[in-house]
C-alpha cells in the first residue's frame, strides 16, 4: 500500500483588527511514512520536523501500567546524538512527555505501548510550537482516541512592549521574553506554558490572549488540510 | 516494541515468487526502485527516498577541532548512522544493535576507508587546527536496503555540504560568515556507492535492492561499494552463505552498471539544486 500523500500550504493573512495574531505560512503533510502507524510533517517558518507515532501496541511487563498506556517520547536531533539533547531538544521532548497524555485518552488503551518519535529536520526557532504541532497532526494520523487536539504558538515581547506572534529568529534574538503556549481545541485553554525572559502579569495574560485567538487559526489549518485529505481519498 | 513477526505462508509465498522471478512490487530481478533526492534550505542536507517507502535524511556539518596526535595535517571525518524508532518499531532506541554496527561499519569503510574526501584539505593550521566533518543519517522509514540508501545520502550531502571559508594570518584563525565570504565545498575525488544484493535458497536465487519483506526471507547479503570508474571500495558479505567466484564477478559487473545510473542521479540532482539556488538568490 503506498502512503497517501498531500501537502497543504495556507497563508494566514494579517488581519487588521488584530495585528499582533499574525502567523506565517504553514504547511503539513500526513502519512508520508509508511512504517509509522500515524505521520506528520509540519513546516513552520524556517523550522521543519516530522513526527511518527506507533501505537497502541505490545508492551514490556516491565513497563506495563495495568490502567493506562504506557507513553514514550523520542526526540532526535538531527546532528550529534540523540541520548544527548541540547536545551531546546530536550525541552521539547519534557514538554511532549506532559503534554501527550492530557489530550490523549491513554485509558481506553491500557495495557499497550503508545510512542511518539519526533525528529528535527530543520532547527529554527519555535521548534517547541512546531513539534508540538506536528505530534497532534500524526496522533491525529493515527486514529488515536483523543479528547481534544493541541496546538502551540510562540509569542515574543520585544524591548518596547509590544507583543509579535510567530516571531523570526531575529525577533527572538531581539525580544525581551519569548512564550511558547499549547492550547486546546475544545475550550482553548491553555494546556502548557514555557516561558523565557522577564515579563509582569499583565503581558502574560496578553500574551495568553493572543495565543488563544492564533490558535484558532492553526486549528482551521488543522481542519482544512484533513478535510481536503479525505475529500481527495473519497 | 516489537516487529510484526513474519507468518510462514508469507515466508512461503515470497519464496515461490522470487522461484519464479516475481516480485511483491512488480519489479524484475536487477530492477533498483525509484530513487529520489532532494535536498534541504541548509547546505549538506540530503533525502533520499527509495521508491515510496523506504526514506533517509543525511546531513553534514563541521567544526574546527585539534587533530589527532598521530595524523596533525589531516581533518577528520565522522560518520553517525542513526536507526530511529520512527523507521521500524523494531528499532530500540540507545541501544547498540548488531544491525546499527554492520551498517555504521560499512558505511566508515565505504565512504572513508576508500578515501573519496581529501582529508588534507580540511587543514588549517597543521597539529593545531583541522575540520571535523561529522555526517549524521537518520533512517526516517525502514523498507528494506537502508545501506545502499544510506551511502547515496551521505555522498550526496557531503557533495552539496559547503564549509566556511577561513583565512589564516600568522596565528589567528578567522571563519566567515557565510554573508562575508562564499561557503567553500568539500575536495571529493570519486563517490563510492553502495549495491546491495540479496541471496534466497543458499545463493541460487539473486535480486538487487531488496525491500524489507525481501530482506527478512534472504539467506545472505552482499554489499559491494563502486564508483563509477569501477573501482571497488569494499565487498561486504553477511549472513553465512558460500558465494562461487563467478557469483560475485556477476555481482560486481551488475553494481558497475547500478553505480553509474545512481552517480548520474546524483549529479543531476546536484545540479538542478545549484539552478534553483542560483535563481533564488537573483529574486
Amino acid at each position: 500500500e503506498t502512503p497517501h500523500c498531500l501537502v497543504h500550504t495556507m497563508e494566514v493573512e494579517e488581519s487588521s483588527t488584530h495585528p499582533t495574531t499574525a502567523l506565517r505560512e504553514f504547511g503539513c503533510e500526513q502519512n508520508l511514512l509508511s512504517r509509522p502507524d500515524g505521520s506528520a510533517s509540519f513546516v513552520q517558518g524556517d523550522t521543519s520536523v516530522l513526527a511518527g507515532v506507533y501505537g497502541p501496541a505490545e508492551v514490556k511487563v516491565s513497563k506495563e501500567i495495568y490502567d493506562r498506556a504506557t507513553m514514550e517520547v523520542l526526540i532526535q536531533p538531527k546532528v550529534g546524538l540523540p541520548a544527548i539533547l541540547s536545551l531546546s531538544a530536550g525541552h521539547t521532548r519534557f514538554s511532549l512527555f506532559y503534554l501527550c497524555p492530557v489530550s490523549l485518552l491513554l485509558s481506553r488503551r491500557y495495557k499497550a505501548s503508545l510512542c511518539v518519535s519526533v525528529c528535527l529536520c530543520v532547527q529554527g526557532p519555535q521548534l517547541l510550537a512546531c513539534s508540538l504541532n506536528a505530534a497532534c497532526m500524526a496522533l491525529m494520523d493515527a486514529g488515536l482516541p483523543m479528547r481534544c487536539l493541541f496546538c502551540g504558538v510562540t509569542c515574543a515581547i520585544d524591548p518596547e512592549g509590544h507583543i509579535h506572534t510567530d516571531p523570526t529568529a531575529a525577533q527572538e534574538r531581539e525580544s525581551r521574553a519569548v512564550m511558547t503556549f499549547a492550547i486546546d481545541s475544545a475550550e482553548r485553554r491553555v494546556m502548557m506554558s514555557s516561558t523565557k525572559g522577564s515579563f509582569s502579569v499583565s503581558e502574560l495574560q496578553q500574551c495568553i490572549a493572543v495565543s488563544q485567538r492564533a490558535s484558532g487559526k492553526i486549528f482551521q489549518f488543522y481542519r482544512d488540510s484533513v478535510s481536503r485529505r479525505y475529500s481527495k481519498m473519497l | 516494541m516489537r516487529e510484526t513477526p513474519l507468518s510462514n505462508c508469507e515466508r512461503q509465498f515470497l519464496l515461490t515468487a522470487i522461484k519464479e522471478k516475481k516480485r511483491l512490487d512488480g519489479r524484475q530481478t536487477y530492477d533498483y526502485r525509484n530513487i529520489k533526492i532532494t535536498f534541504g534550505t541548509q547546505y549538506g542536507c540530503c533525502i533520499v527516498d527509495l521508491g515510496k517507502t523506504s526514506r533517509v535524511l543525511a546531513q553534514v556539518s563541521c567544526e574546527l577541532v585539534a587533530p589527532k596526535e598521530n595524523r596533525p595535517t589531516e581533518g577528520i571525518l565522522f560518520f553517525n548512522l542513526e536507526l530511529s524508532q520512527m523507521a521500524s518499531p523494531a528499532f530500540e532506541p540507545s541501544r547498540q544493535s548488531e544491525l546499527l554496527v554492520k551498517l555504521n561499519r560499512q558505511l566508515e569503510r565505504c565512504l572513508r576507508n576508500s578515501k573519496c574526501i581529501d582529508t588534507e584539505s580540511l587543514c588549517v593550521v597543521s597539529g593545531a587546527k583541522v575540520w571535523q566533518v561529522r555526517v549524521d543519517v537518520h533512517v526516517l522509514n525502514h523498507d528494506g536496503n537502508i545501506m545502499d540508501a544510506s551511502s547515496i545520502a551521505a555522498i550526496t550531502a557531503l557533495c552539496h555540504f559547503r564549509r566556511p571559508d577561513v583565512c589564516v594570518q600568522g596565528e589567528e584563525v578567522t571563519v566567515f560568515t557565510p554573508e562575508e565570504r562564499d561557503p567553500v565545498p568539500l575536495s571529493i575525488y570519486h563517490m563510492p556507492i553502495c549495491v546491495s544484493f540479496s541471496f534466497f535458497e543458499q545463493g541460487t536465487y539473486l535480486l538487487v535492492d531488496p525491500c524489507e519483506r525481501e530482506e527478512r526471507v534472504m539467506d545472505g547479503l552482499l554489499v559491494i561499494a563502486m564508483n563509477k570508474h569501477r573501482e571497488m571500495c569494499s565487498v561486504q558479505s553477511s549472513g553465512g552463505i558460500m558465494l562461487l567466484k563467478e557469483q560475485v564477478l556477476r555481482c560486481s559487473k551488475i553494481a558497475s552498471v547500478k553505480v553509474a545510473e545512481v552517480t548520474e542521479l546524483i549529479n543531476k540532482a546536484l545540479e538542478n539544486d545549484k539552478k534553483a539556488r542560483y535563481v533564488f538568490e537573483f529574486l
